[in-house]
């Protein structure tokens, strides 16, 4: 991106003032290198957001904001309702929810390594990972209601998982405002046999080491220490969440013409937040939720059972569960005023500053915890969120380190059994289905997870905790 | 001459092209494409096939439900499908699509799609031959 027609306010933050229809500024929190490294099409996208009805502060973009869908991926946007303020799927995408959960394991790096592999392999077979992979749970119409209504919870009544594992998930465990009635009949019956799937592409189960701690203080409160064993779990709505964002894109064309909303790009299309679309919207992204929730909840169980039948003296207990892509309804303070505001991230994560009520007891002195997940081959980080944050960019962080090399360049430069032998070399143990996914995933595709959580550390975003690196990964 | 289906570059995802002499060859084709994406289309045999009907209000957004339609239908019947016969008229498309249930040992699987989307999505002339091309989200 050109950076000299920005307008910069310090080191870690650029404003593209408001310009033409823009009703907000576009405000980029990265270093002048990520920003000049962004694709001028995320200039486009976070100015054609900040002209939709309703929108508050400013349109956000993330450290590691690349081209997406209406938004770009790394964007966030917050709208009022009583301002006329709308609900998008471009702010939403496809995969709804698409998170990350992190389970602490009470093993440490020592611990493992003798069992490492047979632990991987043992995951690798009892949690189902690529293209057309079924889950063991087989469902009927109406206990998919019953997924949708439910969450983590639902998958809590049935047995997976224990009762303290919800308070450590966002909204605990399941959003009450998910309507399954608005999710289609085909979305429903694509799910039946998806619950409890990892799915392709980036996603992923890792078992990690804590290799440095930044901050002694959150990391206590974290529990996590150094060479502490952690399991990642990377996933999302699956197959639902996917067709729930394609029907919604046709429904919100039409709506997005009856209100006479201009669109600047198709995938912006949206309704007024209190519009029957509008409304039928949010209740099928609230279901969406529910669905990511209750899948990562069913696979932390598997994942459980297969670390406990390896290792019987592990005891794995949650950490945090934070989600991608979703709009939720929060209360933020805009304009020293407090509003109800209906918050898109798109391809970023919540991260809320110490002291919000929606941040479970524990940790609510140092902030939400947040995963930012960068590759197979380098490493992760936990992050807290801070109340800088939480102003200026309604608590959100970047997800992730976001593609520097598009697949199909990937598939060219590298082969997936190579892939894996080079990281076999590294210590480092691939478990996949798919040696073309491992191509397409390889390290070298991604920017430098490193410079993408510094400029959301130094941006104030939130607060770095500890780095931890990958021992072992099922690639979806 | 440059081949009947291919994949183009986007950043974080990627594109998909079917060319043909008819536009019911192309979107064929952009099928392939699709599929391509999903495992070696040279593994895959018509041993199952999958009726599809679809419409829309043009033929580019045709273009898009009808790869939606075959992702959706797909994944219900955990197949990859490499075989698309169909025909368009006014915007109304019916088609049967062929291939069989999915085998990792078989198949050389490659990454899901979660939808096909407005992206780049173009259906038009290029000297004689009928294209259909749209970004895929994986």
């Amino acid at each position: 991106m050109e950076i000299k027609s920005l307008k910069k306010i310090n080191d870690f933050l650029w404003e593209l003032p408001p310009l033409g229809e823009m009703r907000v500024p576009g405000l980029i929190f990265a270093s002048q290198k990520l920003v000049e490294e962004m694709d001028e099409k995320v200039r486009e996208q976070v100015t054609n957001v900040a002209c939709l009805p309703g929108i508050v502060h400013a349109s956000i973009a993330m450290p590691d904001a690349h081209w997406g869908y209406g938004f770009p991926i790394g964007g966030v946007a917050a709208f009022d309702p009583e301002e006329g303020g709308i609900i998008s799927a471009g702010g939403v995408g496809f995969d709804i929810s698409c998170g990350v959960r992190t389970l602490t394991t009470g093993l440490t790096k020592d611990e493992i390594m003798p069992s490492l592999e047979r632990l991987i392999a043992k995951i690798f077979q009892v949690v189902p990972a690529g293209v057309g992979s079924e889950g063991k749970i087989r469902l009927t119409p109406a206990q998919i209601d019953d997924v949708l209504a439910g969450g983590a919870k639902w998958a809590l009544d049935k047995g997976y998982g224990l009762p303290e594992d919800l308070g450590y998930i966002e909204e605990g465990g399941y959003v009450t405002w998910a309507d399954p009635k608005q999710v289609s009949d085909l979305a429903k019956k694509r799910q039946f046999r998806e619950v409890g799937t990892l799915g392709s592409g980036n996603h992923y189960l890792e078992i990690q080491h804590v290799f440095e701690i930044y901050d002694a203080e959150a990391a206590e409160a974290l529990g996590i220490k150094k060479d502490d064993i952690l399991i990642a779990i990377h996933c999302g709505s699956r197959a639902l969440g996917h067709q729930i964002g394609t029907d919604y894109l046709v429904t919100l064309a039409q709506a997005s013409k009856k209100y006479n909303i201009p669109i600047r790009e198709r995938e912006l299309v949206c309704a007024p937040i209190n519009s029957p679309e509008g409304k039928r919207y949010f209740g099928a992204v609230g279901a969406g939720i529910n669905c990511a929730l209750a899948n990562r909840q069913v696979i932390s169980h598997l994942t459980r059972e297969a670390v406990y039948e390896i290792i019987p003296q592990a005891k794995l207990e949650m950490l945090f569960d934070v989600s991608h892509n979703t709009c939720k309804v929060e209360e933020h303070v805009v304009d020293g005023k407090k509003r109800r505001l209906y918050v898109h991230r798109k391809g970023s994560t919540r991260a809320f500053g110490p002291g919000r009520p929606e941040i479970p007891p524990g940790f609510r002195s140092i902030g939400q915890p947040v995963f930012i997940g960068g590759t197979m081959g380098t490493c992760s980080f936990i992050l807290v969120g801070t109340e800088f944050g939480t102003e200026q960019a309604f608590g959100s962080a970047c997800h992730g380190a976001g593609r520097s090399m598009s697949r199909k360049r990937a598939t060219k430069t590298w082969r997936g059994d190579t892939v894996i032998k080079d990281l076999s070399a590294k210590g480092i143990i691939i478990r996949t289905r798919s040696y073309r996914g491992v191509a397409e995933e390889a390290p070298g595709a991604y920017k430098d997870v490193v410079e993408v959580v510094n400029a959301a550390h130094q941006a104030g975003l939130a607060k770095k905790v500890a780095m931890v690196k990958p021992l072992a990964c099922v690639k979806g | 001459m440059k081949p009947w289906y291919e994949t183009f570059e986007h950043g974080a995802d990627i594109g998909i092209r079917g060319k043909g002499r008819t536009l019911e060859e192309a979107f064929s084709n952009g099928a392939k494409a699709l599929f391509a994406l999903m495992a070696d289309l040279s593994t895959i045999e018509p041993q199952k096939e999958i009726q599809v009907e679809c419409t829309a209000p043009d033929r580019e957004t045709l273009f898009m439900v009808w790869l939606n339609q075959l992702i959706a239908l797909a994944d219900i019947e955990k197949m990859v499908l490499s075989e698309f016969n169909l025909t368009i008229r006014n915007n109304n498309l019916t088609a049967v699509a062929r291939g069989e249930s999915i085998d990792p040992q078989k198949h050389d699987l490659g990454v899901e799609v979660k939808g096909a989307t407005f992206t780049m999505l173009r259906v038009f002339r290029e000297a004689g031959y009928f294209v259909a091309q749209c970004v895929v989200d994986v």
